[in-house]
């Protein structure tokens, strides 16, 4: 088997479409409209053998996991979501190209039980690009919250194909759904697919089509290539070209030029498109039942978090909400930490003196290295272990596209896409992946002005680091006093100036260099789901926190063995750090920060996450040793290196706004396939930072 | 005939024709805007720029221009 192609056409896509296969093994295509819980399903599956990486020269994620049933085992491959194989996203090219090419010996559709007109409409779809098809009816139990009854059987009669009602993410149903892969393998299911039928006319074409190709091409359905054909896909052909030998694409060409002349494609492609849905739609009428009223209380909800008076309002609340729990609640783990950590650096200290250790080994590996990583860990980790998982918790609720709908018309005036405010938010968590995120964007133009502004929002690097020194400098008003306010405002404030930098960054950027007007945009609003606790916390704790005190640690490492040599490397009078503080002072001085701060900034370009270690690190080297007990005492090291509100306060702004880390401007630079592009990306932060930076020094000064 | 973005809150239409082209048309008709799909008009955002439409039972949030490439009665 394998395709008929000349091996000089050989792309990486095709070649992650030849999965190697055993005897009893099966290659399963798991497709989906986005938001039907296909991820979850997908984990149910697959357990922890998974694996996720980039589509080969794509850069839309694949995964792709294993799993055992019976005698037979499964090779699962998660398709990007789609709500069409017409492709209109690089996603949907993707999962349309898998289905049509990949082999697959089945294609499982997820479907969400709440909607499932705009679903039956992909598996129509899917249904005439193979035969193998296997309907999963998801997120049955809010189907159940809905009042919405699901008659199975009258839809597996009339589609011929098997259907599984689940609920993925309670666990509902998947033995039956592996059950009947089992079936489907081993060719004890009959099928007895349906599939459309268009008019007379159309039918006809098809046929003729299908008689010219029938005795050259067999490795894709004819069917649905004639249906392409007739309806004049341009965009299919270009990315077919390379899964077709030169003959067969010669000839499917003059196929395509005979059927142009005759056909009007646009009417086609739009009475193909209207015969799909009314047969979704009849279906749906048939075997669904549903209250007229079930979006009942998502307006509800919706009428409060996306008023047009109280929208935004409410949404720096909740923000400012979670910034308090997490200020609040991080203050005794994080004392607790900090004791556990100090008493185990006491029994470190009397083994290193049980041993004889040189005092030089005892200063880099403890007092250098122990101490600061260990500081770092717990005025990092409680408030990360408390702010991922409620920022998950609203992201699973359905809360960012709401966040996007209110916003929409700053991101409008800014003459910047729709699509941009849920780049930004993904940019929350890193902004990295928020670049990446800006794919969605079609036109060049926007995407490159989402590109440029992503980094104004704080990652999950650079939050810890507001929330500490925040907490660190603004909680503590007076001595005993512990104030939660304040600091949770003040982050706030942070993320709504950086807002506001992206806006103008965005407006002058499109009255600028990149001129244009919005292009369109569709968003939808998905209803509000019960998150799911565990996956919610695995998560945020595992993907985030993990990987952000991961990085910080490890970058941190060298970083603080060399601040530690360097700070203790004296020439003269002067250690190497306070020569190279002393340089760079000057201008920092302007910035209203000082040498070593923006050392750290300096340093901390591979990750956000270590300027803080290094910072503390190089005051630590250089200063008196001190009582360690946390948040008090990290306040006391700060204000002995002549920190104010002023330093505290330009320090969280420079985080802000200063250039991006090395992975973001890479991800620029990979995303834009251009040097220039990725230049700009660093300078415009750099510039909007130090002038910001100037202007509060400039006016704190003046008073 | 009238364009959707004209429609006030609460009414229900039918879709007539739309006037996109090329992508956008294909994403509209992805879903579901097709001739004679009935569409609710739901809430209309700050500014009446973003509007929310059922559109075949799901949630979508057109701005004006995009509301107003399609055709109703």
């Amino acid at each position: 088997m394998g395709l008929t192609r000349d091996s000089s056409k050989q792309s990486t896509l095709v070649d992650l479409f030849n999965i190697e296969k055993k005897e009893n093994e099966h290659i399963i295509a798991l497709a989906g409209n986005p938001n039907t819980g296909k991820s979850t399903l997908f984990n149910h599956l697959t357990g922890l053998s998974q694996h996720t990486g980039n589509w080969p020269g794509k850069t839309v994620t694949n995964a792709r996991g294993k799993f055992k049933h019976g005698c037979e085992s499964y090779h699962l491959v998660d398709v990007p979501g789609a709500y069409s194989l017409f492709a209109t996203s690089e996603e949907e090219m993707v999962a349309r190209d898998f289905i049509c090419f990949g082999h697959a010996d089945a294609v499982v559709v997820v479907t969400d039980a709440t909607c499932l007109e705009r679903n039956f409409n992909l598996v129509y779809q899917v249904m005439e690009l193979t035969d193998n098809v296997i309907l999963v009816i998801n997120l049955m139990d809010e189907a159940k919250k809905k009042n919405i009854t699901i008659n199975k059987i009258g839809i597996e009669l009339d589609l011929g194909i098997p259907v599984v009602l689940t609920s993925a993410r309670n666990g509902v149903g998947l033995k039956e759904l592996k059950d009947t892969l089992n079936l489907v393998m081993t060719n004890q299911y009959e099928y007895n697919n349906k599939s459309i039928i268009y008019s007379n006319e159309i039918e006809k074409k098809i046929s003729y089509v299908e008689s010219k190709l029938e005795a050259k091409i067999n490795h894709i359905k004819l069917r649905f290539l004639a249906l392409r054909i007739i309806d004049g896909d341009n965009r299919f052909f270009d990315s077919m070209k390379q899964y077709f030998s030169d003959d067969e694409y010669e000839l499917i060409n003059q196929v395509r030029e005979e059927i142009h002349q005759e056909v009007n494609q646009e009417e086609v492609r739009e009475l193909i498109t209207e015969i799909n849905y009314k047969e979704a739609e009849v279906l749906k009428n048939k075997y669904v039942k549903e209250n007229a009223n079930k979006f009942h209380k998502d307006k509800k909800i919706d009428d409060i978090l996306t008023s047009r008076i109280f929208g935004i309002p409410i949404m720096l609340l909740l923000l400012t909400g979670v910034f308090y729990i997490t200020v609040a609640g991080a203050n005794v783990p994080s004392g607790m930490l900090a004791d556990a950590f100090f008493s185990f650096e006491e029994v470190l200290t009397r083994w290193f003196h049980t041993l004889h250790a040189p005092n030089w080994l005892h200063g880099v590996l403890v007092l250098g290295l122990y101490r600061t990583l260990t500081w770092v860990v717990s005025v990092m980790l409680p408030p990360m272990a408390i702010f991922f998982p409620i920022f998950t918790l609203l992201e699973d609720l359905g809360y960012l596209p709401r966040v996007a709908y209110n916003l929409d018309h700053l991101f409008k005036k800014a003459c910047a896409h729709g699509k941009q405010c849920l780049s930004m938010c993904m940019g929350f968590g890193c902004n990295a992946a928020g670049i990446i995120g800006t794919r969605i964007i079609e036109s060049p133009r926007e995407k490159l002005i989402a590109i440029l502004t992503n980094n104004f929002v704080p990652c999950n690097g650079r939050f810890p680091t507001l929330i500490a020194i925040a907490t660190v400098f603004f909680a503590y008003v007076s001595y005993g006093q512990y104030n939660r306010i304040i600091p949770a405002l003040i982050v706030t404030g942070l993320v709504v100036i950086g807002i506001m930098v992206t806006l103008l960054v965005s407006y002058l950027l499109s009255k600028t260099i990149l001129k244009g007007v919005p292009s369109s945009f569709t968003l939808e609003l998905p209803p509000y789901r019960k998150p799911q606790i565990g996956r919610v916390i695995y998560t945020s704790i595992i993907d985030r926190t993990i990987f952000v005190l991961g990085r910080a640690v490890l970058v941190a490492i060298p970083a603080g063995i060399i601040t530690w040599i360097l700070g203790n490397t004296f020439i003269g009078d002067l250690s190497v750090i306070q020569y190279i503080a002393n340089f760079l002072d000057p201008f920092a001085q302007l910035l209203g920060l000082d040498g070593i701060i923006l050392m750290a900034f300096i340093l901390g370009l591979p990750a956000n996450e270590i300027v803080i270690p290094i910072l503390l690190m190089a005051y630590l080297s250089t200063s008196s040793m001190i009582e360690f007990d946390s948040f008090d005492s990290l306040r006391q090291v700060l204000v002995n290196n002549n920190w104010t509100y002023l330093t505290a306060l330009n320090v969280m702004l420079f985080s802000l706004l200063h250039w991006p880390c090395s992975t973001a401007l890479l991800t620029i630079k990979k995303e834009t396939g251009s040097w220039k592009w990725t230049c700009i990306g660093f300078i415009i932060p750099t510039v909007i930072a130090i002038i910001v930076c100037m202007m509060t020094t400039g006016i704190y000064h003046l008073f | 005939m009238n364009y959707l973005s004209d429609i006030d809150v609460g009414k229900v239409v039918k879709v007539n024709a739309l006037l996109a082209k090329d992508l956008l048309k294909e994403r509209m008709l992805a879903l579901g805007l097709t001739k004679g799909t009935s569409v609710e008009v739901i809430r209309k955002g700050p500014k009446n720029n973003l509007t929310v439409f059922d559109i075949r039972g799901v949630m979508i949030a057109l701005r004006r221009e995009e509301s107003n490439l399609i055709m109703v009665e």
